[in-house]
């Protein structure tokens, strides 16, 4: 029976591979499989939905519906600048802060670990690997203390030192592995018309790799945009904390009663990862670009 | 003499990443184990100089009937979002995939990857928006006649792994997709032909090839729900009561609610050390690509 079956899917697949197009009989495994994808999206997208619809709805409920009359008051009351525009310029600063230290440092620390063999850089990566796993969240009370001790609670560069620092075990992985598929014969020609080892990162291996150093800097820009906990727990001024911690704050005083202008503020304040996210599909030209980076 | 001052030029670059980690990274984990032998307080005099208390915090931690149940909880929320969820949602989808037209495909991915993508808080008031008593899911089961109960009230936890299972979902989605086109299709073909059916060949050929994304996967998924905070935080706020109280949770309420740094701290350091076995069981799988 197996046999039987197996026979023209083995066609199939085949005639799939040599670049025809697909015939227009569908089998039912295959409708069945889109059918069930279809579900499964539709579930993801339900809560997302929500958020969308919410924000431009006059009488938003906690419930996805479809509104009576499509407004912009939602946004329009939002809009104001300690509401949003601080935060939101909070969140750019703190982001781009800990982005642009973390692509710097890390490109730095790639150099030598990607083009010369040094005894101890096996282990100096092994700490780094051991660093991606580190969970944050567990050290947030410890790194509270740390801060009170250092003086550096409430203060936005010490903030920015930390995020960056968190994101840096994954940073100088990423960098390594784009560094890596620069040929070195191209820094030897520069080596030997003198150039010293930082002229020739600076002036091949970096032009080079101009797209690895722009998924990693919005990798860390978009986990530093999206962070909650280590702003809540390191700021404690309301005119210091970027929009995530904000947005919480709103959250607890008039979340329950203004879910269209809650939607409406999240909306504002998730677009630009989302446009971001766009963008290092298309530079590394995949949609999975993020994650391949993580595994290595 | 030249060649440790070149050998030592070549190490000054990696200094400003020493730096930084050892005091950012290295620094709060050495501060939790000495911090957690403290009385450490939010404010007044005990925040600045805390007094060493020795074992107290570790014995008043393992007396705490909270401690044990919130061990509990997060065991169960991890194994049951990530190690279950997760994975065997990020197979499936990924296999579902590879058998889907294109523009299933593209639209299946695009959401599934899109709650991945979301700001974490964002993500947090979406899920307790879908769970609340008046949310979506509960209007959707009042369409076919049944009344939904309060989700994050009568069953925070049901509510928090599902959440987490929507919103971690995409990555090991996307590491699976990248694994299953690794897959020879002459192997799966070679199969075929010899009479294997769908779920054999899965479990025979696809799986055995795949083992190591999925060791790996498993390990970080692992790690990653571990620290998850902001989505139970937003919530259900760990409650109601302590019946969603993962450690996270616990630790940040104990230090900051109730202001208990030093007790925090112990905990923070329990959930040090069972994510340093999960990394170090993590880079060992990973060891051989290292090298």
């Amino acid at each position: 029976m197996a046999g039987q079956m197996t026979a023209p899917a083995v066609q199939t697949r085949r005639a799939g591979t040599a670049g025809q197009l697909a015939g227009p009989r569908i089998k039912p495994t295959k409708m069945a499989a889109n059918l069930v994808l279809l579900v499964i999206a539709l579930l993801f997208v339900l809560p997302m939905a929500w958020v969308v619809v919410a924000s431009f709805d006059a009488q938003a409920t906690l419930s996805f519906g479809v509104p009576d009359a499509l407004t912009t008051d939602n946004f329009a009351a939002i809009m104001t600048p300690e509401l949003t525009w601080l935060p939101l310029w909070n969140a750019f600063v703190l982001s781009f802060g800990a982005g642009a230290i973390t692509v710097v440092v890390a490109v730095l620390a790639a150099y030598p670990l990607s083009r010369y063999r040094m005894r101890f850089g096996k282990y100096f990566l092994y700490s780094v690997l051991f660093g991606t796993c580190l969970p944050i969240t567990a050290i947030m009370v410890p790194v509270y203390s740390l801060f009170v001790q250092l003086n550096l609670l409430d203060s936005l560069p010490g903030t920015i030192f930390f995020m960056a620092a968190t994101s840096l075990p994954m940073a100088i992985w990423m960098t390594k592995n784009f560094m890596d598929s620069v040929p070195i014969s191209l820094e030897e020609a520069a080596w030997t018309e003198g150039a010293s080892a930082m002229q020739a990162l600076r002036q091949v291996v970096l032009p080079l790799m101009r797209p690895g150093i722009a998924v990693v800097f919005i990798f860390v820009f978009v986990q530093a945009w999206g962070n909650f906990f280590v702003p809540f727990v390191l700021l404690l001024s309301p005119e210091k904390q970027p929009a995530a911690v904000s947005i919480f704050a709103f959250f607890g005083q008039y979340g329950s009663v203004a879910y269209g202008q809650l939607a409406a503020y999240s909306l504002l304040y998730a677009a630009p990862v989302l446009g971001l996210y766009v963008l290092v599909t298309r530079i590394s030209g995949s949609a999975f670009a993020l994650a391949g980076a993580v595994k290595g | 003499m030249a060649v440790t001052s070149r050998g030592a030029a070549r190490v000054v670059p990696l200094a400003p990443a020493v730096v930084l980690l050892a005091l950012f990274m290295l620094g709060p984990v050495v501060w939790s184990f000495y911090g957690s032998f403290t009385n450490a307080a939010l404010t007044g005099p005990a925040a600045l100089n805390p007094e060493w208390i020795g074992l107290d915090n570790y014995t008043a931690l393992f007396g705490d009937p909270d401690f044990p149940k919130s061990l509990w909880l997060t065991v169960v929320f991890v194994f049951l979002s990530a190690v279950v969820g997760q994975n065997v949602m990020g197979i499936l989808l990924a296999g579902l995939l590879r058998s889907a037209v294109k523009p299933v495909r593209s639209i299946a991915s695009t959401v599934v990857v899109a709650a991945w993508v979301l700001p974490e808080i964002v993500a947090a008031f979406a899920a307790y928006a879908f769970f609340h008593s008046e949310g979506t899911l509960n209007t959707m089961l009042a369409g076919v006649g049944i009344a939904g109960p309060d989700w994050l009230y009568s069953t925070p936890m049901l509510a928090v792994i599902l959440a987490n299972i929507w919103r971690g979902t995409a990555f090991s989605m996307m590491v699976y997709s990248a694994a299953l086109a690794e897959v020879p299709p002459e192997l799966t073909e070679a199969a075929q032909l010899d009479g294997a059916n769908g779920f054999q060949r899965l479990a025979w050929v696809t799986i055995p090839v795949i083992r190591r994304s999925i060791s790996t996967n498993l390990m970080l998924t692992t790690l990653q729900t571990l620290s998850v905070f902001t989505l139970i935080y937003v919530m259900t706020g760990g409650g109601p009561g302590t019946d969603s109280s993962t450690l996270p949770i616990l630790a940040y309420q104990e230090a900051f609610k109730f202001a208990q740094v030093g007790y925090g701290t112990a905990i923070a350091t329990v959930m040090i050390i069972v994510g340093a076995v999960f990394s170090v069981i993590y880079i060992r799988a990973l060891r051989p690509e290292v090298d």
